[in-house]
């Protein structure tokens, strides 16, 4: 894919997040910046897609590290958001 | 259909279902659902991926997945509410590290010389990724108390830490090819990231970790440029998009400017900036003083700090108040926005305690109540109580918005000692005449206040 091309796809999702994220109330300030932590965890993305390309064992060791970082981010964001999340629909009730 | 157009149309699958979890986050009521939906969307992306042609070395990458799993699933099952925010500086460092760890190795393992519009994302994803992985480790080490040291680090400093790495990412950009650079670039971002932090006291760190949330964000949509991959670019970018804009609402929360939080350095001011007012001195009390005077009063508002959260008192106060009910007293809980940690955090553990929804009153609903308030119950609330806030102008927390307790007839302080708060400024409010402090630990003084309440028959 050409450079303009991506940074027009950066741009779009740009004013997307800007837009999403307009007037939250206070009350939701924490859980909401957990959840946005657990989507930049897609880096771990990058290494899955390069770990098959490099070979050489520091290269190797640097992603699985990689990867792992990434891991933690998606997974431990995402259930530590649920968490704080289900106390909220606790007092919902 | 080929195997990549299967894995682009999974991606717009994955970025809708991003899109539509993280809006559904924005509403108490849909924000369950629209976590989970995030997170489907996150499985779909990686799924994708994994279809890719040319992935390969499945060993290694089970591995580096067990491996995050066997630390991540642990660590966010058992991490306490209370330490819910040096977790999510954790989470987002190691994404952090993540981003900056591929840069390198895509640097690395480049044949020829890379065209710049690859190196160019690729030296801004190093950069970033780094300050946000130190910046996040050291925010976490703050928020855990392990460090409590904060070193007023000159802004030249910071800059020209900034300079020499964007120095180096410049010859490396005009053609160097030595790996040494690459590594040097990361070891001075990261430099910048633990200086940036170390001088910004607690009660700020919220807004830090929020605006290394948002780089995190923004160097995984560079390392997407750089990588070739949309899913990097929208998701990445998504966050730093957002992440900004919660940033700065959160600083608007604290009536604070974000590069005041960055270059003032609230919180590092010492105790002796503000002795104690006119020379006061704080007034001691007595459980069985508090349980008199609680229960002829009409109105109790209970104003929890962090301290109470941390002592696990809020079952404790919550039977108090069912005793004071019993009474005919009326008990309210006074929310300041930045209560806890973080802001909402408060909501979230007095939710996880069961307090009833209904009388946790917010900040603005409240103020208006304490004219009228008997007794204020100040339970481990000290910076968001403080009236320096109001009058002092050169106190480092002047113009937030507090609750306006030092209104109401009377104010009992509960506290471990005359400690000064996570902001490191003293309170004014103790010294005030109509205040008394009950001294010791909160769980266990509110019991003694319970037992002396229903001794009085």
């Amino acid at each position: 894919m050409d450079l303009l091309t991506e940074l027009a796809i950066l741009v779009l999702a740009a004013f997307v997040g800007l837009e999403v994220i307009s007037k939250v109330p206070n009350t939701l300030h924490t859980p909401l910046m957990s959840g946005t932590n657990a989507i930049h965890g897609i880096v771990v993305l990058g290494g899955l897609l390069l770990i098959g390309r490099v070979d050489g064992v520091l290269d190797d060791v640097l992603l699985v590290i990689a990867i792992a970082f990434g891991t933690i981010n998606v997974v431990g964001g995402f259930l530590v958001t649920d968490r704080m999340l289900g106390m909220f629909k606790e007092k919902a009730r | 259909m080929s195997r990549a157009d299967v894995v682009a149309l999974l991606y717009i699958v994955a970025f809708s279902l991003l899109i539509v979890g993280l809006r559904m986050l924005r509403g108490p009521r849909t924000a369950v659902r629209g976590n989970q939906t995030a997170a489907v969307g996150m499985a779909v992306a990686i799924v994708a991926t994994l279809l890719q042609p040319g992935i390969g070395d499945w060993w290694l990458i089970a591995v580096g997945v067990a491996l995050g799993v066997a630390v991540g699933v642990p660590a966010a099952r058992s991490v306490k509410m209370t330490a819910m925010p040096q977790m999510v500086a954790l989470f987002n460092g190691v994404g952090g590290g993540a981003v900056a760890l591929i840069a390198v190795v895509e640097f690395r393992a480049a044949e020829a010389e890379l065209p710049l519009d690859v190196l160019i994302p690729l030296l801004f994803a190093a950069i970033v990724g780094s300050i946000s992985f130190w910046g996040s480790n050291v925010a976490f080490l703050k928020l855990q108390e392990r460090l409590r040291r904060t070193i007023r680090t000159p802004r030249a400093v910071n800059a020209g830490l900034l300079l020499i790495a964007l120095a180096l990412a410049v010859v490396i950009a005009a053609g160097s090819e030595t790996e040494l650079l690459f590594w040097l670039i990361l070891v001075f971002a990261g430099a910048l990231g633990v200086l940036a932090v170390v001088p910004i006291g607690g009660a700020d760190m919220p807004v830090v970790i929020s605006t290394l949330n948002a780089f995190t964000g923004l160097s995984a949509a560079a390392a997407g440029i750089a990588l070739d991959n949309t899913a990097l670019i929208v998701a990445g970018m998504l966050v730093g998009a957002s992440g900004s804009i919660l940033t700065k609402q959160m600083a608007d929360a604290m009536n604070r400017s974000i590069a005041n939080v960055f270059f003032a350095g609230v919180g590092t001011g010492s105790a002796e900036t503000l002795g104690a007012p006119g020379g006061g001195t704080a007034r001691s009390t007595t459980p069985a003083d508090v349980a008199i005077q609680l229960a002829y009063a009409r109105l109790v508002v209970v104003v929890p700090g962090y301290g109470m959260a941390v002592a696990q008192a809020q079952r404790a106060v919550a039977d108090v108040a069912a005793e004071l009910e019993k009474r005919d007293v009326e008990v309210l809980y006074g929310i300041h926005p930045v209560a806890g940690r973080m802001p909402g955090h408060m909501n979230v553990l007095l939710a996880e305690a069961d307090v009833p929804y209904d009388r946790l009153k917010e900040m603005d609903d409240i103020n208006g109540e304490f004219g009228r308030t008997d007794v204020t119950l100040v339970i481990g609330a000290n910076d968001v109580t403080n009236p320096a806030a109001r009058t002092v102008a050169d106190s480092p927390i002047y113009g937030m918005p507090i609750l306006d307790v030092d209104k109401s007839s009377s104010v009992i302080v509960l506290k471990r000692s005359m400690s000064s708060g996570f902001a490191g400024i003293d309170n004014p409010l103790f010294y005030d005449p109509k205040t008394a402090m009950l001294f010791g630990d909160a769980k266990h003084s509110v019991g003694e206040v319970l037992t002396e309440l229903q001794a009085l028959g």
